[in-house]
């Protein structure tokens, strides 16, 4: 009976604890886990930020696997986190069924468009970012091949690959890009060897400049680039550091001010719902330029990529998408 | 495709065909004794995680090399405990070492290094360099031949070449000394070999020790000879192609090592073409990656020859009934 006694104590204690925790955001870090050096490390950098300036609190979970997805959010929102990040293409479908089981929450999720009255979808145009940095690699390369290798074969990554594709062709029409993908399913964003065998394999095929948008996979490959000797291009993070000398640059995708962003609106009580556009001109994307690479940068390739991301702003160039009709015109996959 | 081609895809087939070649004679000893096991990959991958780490820490790849191999006996020890002296079910302890080493590298790595489920990039003496063959500088002119064995055999790490000559030292072990015949006599009928005089136990114990061996070097390669550190499920089905490429050698050493270096191949093929074009027709790059398991699964059924596991595998033995 003691025994009852006390367990029932304790589950009151937890339901008291959850309300005291009302109102904090949380974020759900996704397959990669928090520290990939790459995305989720991005967002995990948001919100520590947000805590830092502002010394609030947030709630954090990180997945272990794929089966998890909607127990954690119906876990968070549960816990009175609000508004839940989720971080992911992945998550979309299991979104668009939990946001309308929690009216009262709202929940943002990055890299997909869900729609739902109580979601916000932050999107980023990475086909510009790639573009860039497709333009440098263009013009670093000395053999005139330059190569992508990319996570799990899905649109989103083919997005990258696509406007880096442009963006080499841009630079130099006569540039061959070689373009891989690491799988096809999610065990393809963790596999640095195999992300270093395709590096290798492009290597031989005459590459040296090579783009990874691959999370985990992709420190493989910036790892071989530099074991090679040929320049690489890191992603999401600024990842520069990683290998001073041989990284050319990284196009960052500002997944932390997304996640800040979302995290200061809700504190502010007014957090948008419907899809957010993170572009060149809001700074969503960008070419990351520090004191790692400065020796790779030529002052040609600065004054090309300042152009282009003019234009990009003001309409005049468009890069293509490749999401809006599946496909690219100058890469096959 | 050129010459040239042909040779970059062989040597990246060497490459991508060790890890699987070690841990299919690491699997070949086991079961030739009658111990099932599906718990090669927990324990390439305990052995990915311990080599990178204490490479990292010490700054010697060979100390990391025989921490990763100790971790990696110290799995088949379990698996033997479970499997021989308590008489549990082999395939039950394969999968639980599975998921104990998926978990376990995961948190002593956030433990040890916080940089989520990885180690520091290991870097130096950290690291297996790749060694030349003697006389790969001077052979490399001679047409067809040269390129071959200065380009795709020469210029990997010491683990390759340890990895090719276990599989001779394999065949003579099983097939020409009386080690060799009593571990084989104990994966086809334990009560024999015991009616003889000789511990099935011990001789069992033996081939796991092996086991745990081959799989530390396959898991130690991946960490710090394929790759420059850990990550979380490096091993990404690589214990599961080797267990693959065993059954389709039949449990003999050469095939295993044909085995592997086709598996390999078929890898570094899909690699290199994402789509395989013959000619005629053309064939995807994810049929070629899933090619070793449909020949596991033909081979299985019995339509290429038939592969007959060993007749004791998977049963504990029991002495007295």
């Amino acid at each position: 009976m003691s025994v009852m006694k006390s367990f029932l104590t304790a589950t009151a204690t937890l339901g008291l604890m959850a309300g005291a925790a009302m109102a904090e955001p949380g974020l759900i870090i996704d397959l990669g886990g928090k520290f990939d050096k790459s995305f989720n490390e991005s967002a995990y950098n948001g919100a520590q930020r947000w805590v830092e300036e502002t010394g609030g609190k947030y709630l954090e979970t990180e997945l272990a696997s794929e089966a998890q997805r909607e127990q954690t959010m119906r876990r968070m929102a549960e816990r009175g986190a609000n508004p839940v990040v989720v971080l992911g293409f992945a998550n979309a479908s299991t979104l668009e069924k939990v946001a309308p089981d929690y009216p009262e929450t709202n929940f943002v999720i990055v890299d997909m468009v869900v729609d739902q009255p109580n979601v916000q979808s932050v999107v980023f145009s990475e086909h510009e970012g790639s573009y860039l940095v497709g333009m440098m690699a263009a013009m670093a390369s000395e053999s005139n091949t330059v190569s992508f290798v990319g996570g799990m074969d899905v649109p989103l990554i083919r997005k990258f690959a696509c406007g880096y594709a442009e963006g080499a062709k841009a630079a130099n029409p006569d540039v061959t890009v070689i373009a891989n993908m690491t799988g096809t399913t999610p065990a393809a964003w963790n596999d640095p060897v195999k992300g270093g065998e395709l590096t290798r394999s492009q290597i031989s095929q005459g590459a040296d400049v090579v783009f990874a948008a691959a999370g985990g996979t992709g420190v493989g490959v910036l790892q071989t680039a530099a074991d090679e000797e040929i320049l690489s291009i890191g992603v999401d993070s600024n990842q520069n550091y990683l290998h001073p000398g041989s990284v050319l640059t990284s196009m960052v995708k500002r997944v932390d001010n997304a996640v800040y962003d979302a995290f200061q609106a809700a504190a502010d009580g007014n957090l948008q719902t419907g899809v957010v556009v993170k572009n060149l001109e809001s700074e969503g994307v960008g070419v990351a330029m520090d004191e790692h690479n400065a020796d790779l940068v030529t002052d040609e390739m600065k004054a090309a990529i300042d152009e282009a991301m003019m234009k990009i702003q003001s309409g005049e160039l468009v890069v293509h998408d490749y999401t809006t009709d599946d496909s690219c015109p100058s890469l096959t996959f | 495709m050129s010459y040239a081609d042909i040779i970059q895809i062989l040597d990246s087939s060497i490459r991508l065909g060790t890890p699987l070649l070690l841990a299919c004679l690491a699997g070949l000893y086991s079961e030739r004794s009658g111990v099932f096991d599906i718990g090669l990959e927990g324990k390439m991958l305990v052995a990915a995680f311990f080599s990178a780490a204490v490479a990292a820490i010490t700054g010697s790849v060979w100390i990391g090399l025989l921490a990763g191999v100790a971790a990696s006996v110290v799995f088949a020890m379990i698996h033997g405990l479970a499997s021989i002296t308590f008489r549990g079910d082999q395939l039950i302890s394969g999968v639980a070492i599975n998921f104990l080493a998926a978990g376990m590298t995961v948190l002593i790595a956030q433990d040890w290094f916080s940089q989520g489920s990885r180690t520091p990039s290991l870097s130096g003496d950290a690291r297996f360099s790749s060694i030349d063959l003697p006389f790969a500088d001077a052979l490399s002119g001679v047409p067809i031949l040269g390129p071959l064995y200065s380009e795709a055999l020469s210029g990997h790490t010491i683990l390759v070449y340890v990895a090719l000559l276990a599989v001779p030292a394999t065949w003579y072990v099983l097939f020409r000394t009386r080690f060799g015949l009593r571990l084989r006599a104990v994966g086809e009928n334990p009560g024999a070999v015991d009616t003889a005089g000789i511990s099935v136990t011990r001789l069992r114990y033996s081939a796991v020790l092996i086991c745990g061996i081959l799989c530390g070097l396959a898991g130690a390669y991946l960490s710090t000879g394929l790759a420059a550190g850990f990550t979380k499920d490096m091993t990404a089905g690589r214990g599961f192609i080797a267990l693959a490429a065993l059954i389709f050698a039949k449990w003999r050493p050469w095939y295993a090592l044909f085995a592997c270096l086709l598996f390999g191949l078929l890898q570094a093929i899909s690699n290199r073409y994402s789509t395989l074009d013959l000619g005629i027709f053309e064939i995807p790059n994810a049929f070629v990656l899933a090619l070793p398991y449909i020949l596991t699964v033909v081979i299985l059924a019995g339509f290429v020859g038939r592969a007959i596991p060993p007749r004791a595998g998977g049963e504990p033995y029991v002495k007295e009934r």
